[in-house]
């Protein structure tokens, strides 16, 4: 794209554009809305779909507004009977070959091809069916399930995958009729490099990606007398989750929240930022005896869980540079059924962990085998078998997940009076709620090892390089005359840079954040649908909010966790923290043999 | 050869001798891919995972290659392997009768193999001898002019315990 502008009209109105703009783009600027369904702007531009026809004055044919160039004095027109047809015709035919199931469908309301087949005025499905196969589901990962069947083979999530996230998990294999998106050998999401991260969910215009749906053991966990259910919200899920019942994105609906999850049953309900307090407390002290005993650097945050199943699979050497404490997830649900349960009396076996994530991977942690910290600590105290074993985190939903419960039990979620969480596993900071966006852990990170290392306040608390949506943000900190530099990578296609110059000995870097998802947790895979670059931005500022609004804002400073490392752990890095709260990592193959 | 058995460093050593030649140029994985076949007889999986790593191509995407071209193989072929020519001149002189008789004798579709690993049956593009249609070719041999009744009496060449 240069410099140079070029004039042309669209519908009638003159416009002018750098050279180089697509039709699509510069209609967008003419304030022309051009319905589209494969596109994504920088990440899938294939032009598969044909529902974004426009009419070039003197071309030959319509075209494909996504992939033409604006051109000097072309005339453009986006409305004509011959456009409408074209577009109509596009998704009748994309309908032809779709289940007509709507109403089942996980995707009812954010469904783009329900919407366009809507809105450009479709009334009904002429063509049949033609014979191509009918495709199993692949059922295979404990995050992610695959409707071949729902897709309309726009390659939106090979993109995705592939760029954003270079985990290159799925392609589109065969051809013709047959063709459809797969693993390698049709293994199933759950046998290859699948990272669980469902950023092919996000951008799936249709229910043909869906996560697994653990409601169905939520509510029978709800409706049994005998257990003691706890919920955990993870940061992000408070910045989102108001946009399931219509609210716009970047509202802040924490104290509802809270109180629709007492209206669902929950018998406390607890807050993610607890443990997110307690990483700190864990994953600082970790970085400050790594800087002092000449531990492996740069150190990695540890807290995504699609990134750890990254690293494992593609960086397998670089196993000893994650920090060895688990996520706040897995932390929370050790420390109920351990710290919590005997602190009240409660057999662990009948105290429920459910956990709202903003994730899908989240599903894929709490089932890792060696997630089951508390069961260890019980085994002996109460005579348990191998076969007694439970796991820490018993259900994980994602935020949409939960949004469907709420509703289910027809609460009125907008209106609702805002409550608080329960104690103590409900206290946290500001440091703990930008765990949710990226460079938040960081931040967070940052915030309190100074202040141990130094044993000075530290006065400007933002630490506005490491936030924003860059692919990798970068900063420098002294600590005591130590200067060290830290990195945060956006992505795993942005980590990737970094984790190349940590194998080549190049790495410059201290301590690095890698976050899984784009824009971090708040761009997550469990979040509300649509999750794009504009929503993802209001909810970073709505984190950012609601951490400046935090009466404590740095986690050491956390009374409960004080109080937790005074009453259980003793002090961060403990033999009990270390059974507790850490834990390890093993290299994987690229698939399951 | 059981290529599953097989010595993780020959298998390594094949790949790197068929992959080095066209390190770096453009498209390689295709001629990558038939030189696998060409000794292979088909592409096996642990193959794929070498030269996935060899050539920094993701394994999805060999998958992807493999499955778009008719010609490449995921399971190791029959012994015998009999392809029909379906060209323009060979399906209008009767090819597909030969590949329904085919099926029937042997019970299986094309691109199967029997169960006995003796036969594998493939429709092919045009075989270059439009004047000898219809043709199919046994291996290397080449029989032209076929009629559907022939059939049996072509595969009985190649049947167990027969003399050649």
């Amino acid at each position: 794209m240069t410099d140079e502008l070029i004039t042309l009209k669209i519908d009638g109105k003159e416009v002018q554009v750098a050279e180089g703009t697509t039709l699509l783009k510069a209609c967008k600027q003419a304030g022309v809305d051009v319905p589209s369904l494969c596109y994504l702007d920088g990440i899938n531009e294939e032009a598969s779909c044909s529902v974004c026809m426009v009419e070039v004055k003197n071309a030959r044919t319509l075209v494909r507004s996504c992939v033409t160039k604006a051109t000097n004095g072309a005339e453009v027109s986006t409305n004509t009977e011959r456009v409408r047809r074209a577009r109509r015709i596009n998704v009748e035919l994309l309908l032809a070959n779709h289940p007509q199931d709507c109403f089942v469908c996980d995707r009812n309301e954010t469904c783009e091809l329900r919407r366009l087949a809507h809105n450009l005025g479709v009334r009904q499905v002429r063509f049949p069916k033609t014979s191509g196969p009918r495709w199993e589901l692949d059922t295979s990962s404990p995050s992610l399930v695959r409707d071949p069947n729902k897709c309309v083979l726009c390659r939106r999530c090979i993109s995705v995958c592939n760029r954003v996230q270079t985990v290159n998990a799925i392609d589109a294999t065969q051809r013709g009729r047959r063709t459809v998106v797969s693993t390698f050998m049709d293994m199933g999401l759950g046998s290859v490099s699948c990272v669980n991260c469902g950023q092919c969910l996000l951008v799936c215009p249709t229910g043909a990606i869906v996560e697994t749906n653990a409601t169905a053991g939520v509510w029978q966990a709800l409706s049994d007398p005998e257990k003691t259910v706890l919920v955990e919200v993870a940061p992000a899920v408070r910045a989102s989750i108001g946009e399931e019942f219509g609210l716009p994105p970047g509202t802040r609906v924490t104290g509802k929240m809270v109180a629709a999850l007492r209206k669902l049953g929950f018998n406390k309900v607890f807050d993610t930022q607890f443990t997110a307090d307690l990483t700190i407390m864990e994953e600082g002290h970790e970085l400050i005896e790594r800087l002092t005993h000449k531990g492996v650097l740069p150190m990695i945050t540890s807290c995504s869980p699609g990134w750890i199943k990254f690293a494992e699979h593609f960086y397998p050497r670089l196993m000893k540079n994650i920090s060895s404490c688990k996520s706040p997830q897995q932390m929370f649900g050790a420390v109920a059924k351990t710290y919590y349960a005997q602190k009240l009396g409660l057999d662990p076996r009948r105290v429920t962990v459910v956990s709202i994530m903003p994730c899908t991977a989240k599903k894929y942690e709490a089932k890792r085998p060696e997630m089951v910290a508390a069961f260890h600590f019980w085994k002996d105290k109460l005579h348990l078998k191998e076969s007694d074993v439970f796991p820490d985190v018993d259900y994980v939903l994602t935020t949409r997940e939960a949004a469907r419960m709420m509703k289910e039990a027809g609460i009125k979620f907008v209106d609702l009076p805002e409550e608080t969480f329960d104690s103590p596993l409900g206290m946290s900071t500001g440091a703990a709620v930008i765990f949710g966006a990226t460079g938040g852990v960081m931040e967070a990170a940052l915030r309190t090892a100074y202040e141990v290392v130094t044993k000075k306040k530290l006065e400007r608390l933002d630490f506005g390089d490491l936030r924003g949506l860059k692919g990798i943000k970068t900063t420098e900190v002294d600590l005591n005359g130590t200067k060290i530099k830290v990195a945060v990578a956006n992505s795993l296609g942005a980590a990737r840079k970094l984790l190349d110059e940590i194998e080549e000995g190049k790495s410059p870097y201290t301590f690095i954040e890698i976050m899984t998802c784009p824009g971090g947790c708040l761009g997550g895979g469990g979040q509300p649908i649509p999750t794009d670059t504009e929503v993802r931005e209001k909810r970073k500022m709505a984190i950012y909010e609601e951490d400046r609004n935090m009466p404590i804002r740095k986690s050491h400073e956390n009374p409960h966790v004080q109080q937790l490392y005074k009453e259980f752990f003793g002090e961060p890095l403990s033999d009990k923290a270390h059974h507790l709260l850490h834990t390890a990592y093993a290299a994987r193959p690229l698939y399951r043999r | 050869m059981d290529i599953e058995k097989t010595d993780i460093e020959d298998i390594r050593r094949n790949v790197e001798e068929i992959c080095a030649p066209w390190e770096g140029r453009p498209g390689n994985l295709i001629m990558i891919l038939h030189q696998i076949q060409n000794r292979y007889s088909y592409v096996p999986r642990r193959i794929s995972f070498e030269v996935a790593k060899r050539l920094s191509i993701p394994l999805a995407r060999i998958y992807e290659v493999i499955t778009f071209y008719n010609y490449f193989k995921l399971e190791p072929p029959g012994k015998n392997i009999v392809s029909v020519c379906m060209g323009t001149a060979c399906y209008l002189k009767g090819a597909p009768s030969l590949v329904e008789r085919l099926g029937q004798e042997l019970g299986i579709k094309p691109g199967e193999s029997t169960r006995d690993k003796n036969f594998y049956l493939q429709v092919v593009r045009c075989l270059g001898c439009c004047g000898l249609a219809p043709v199919l070719t046994v291996g290397q041999k080449v029989y032209s002019n076929v009629r559907p009744e022939q059939v049996p009496g072509i595969l009985a060449e190649y049947r167990q315990g027969a003399v050649v």
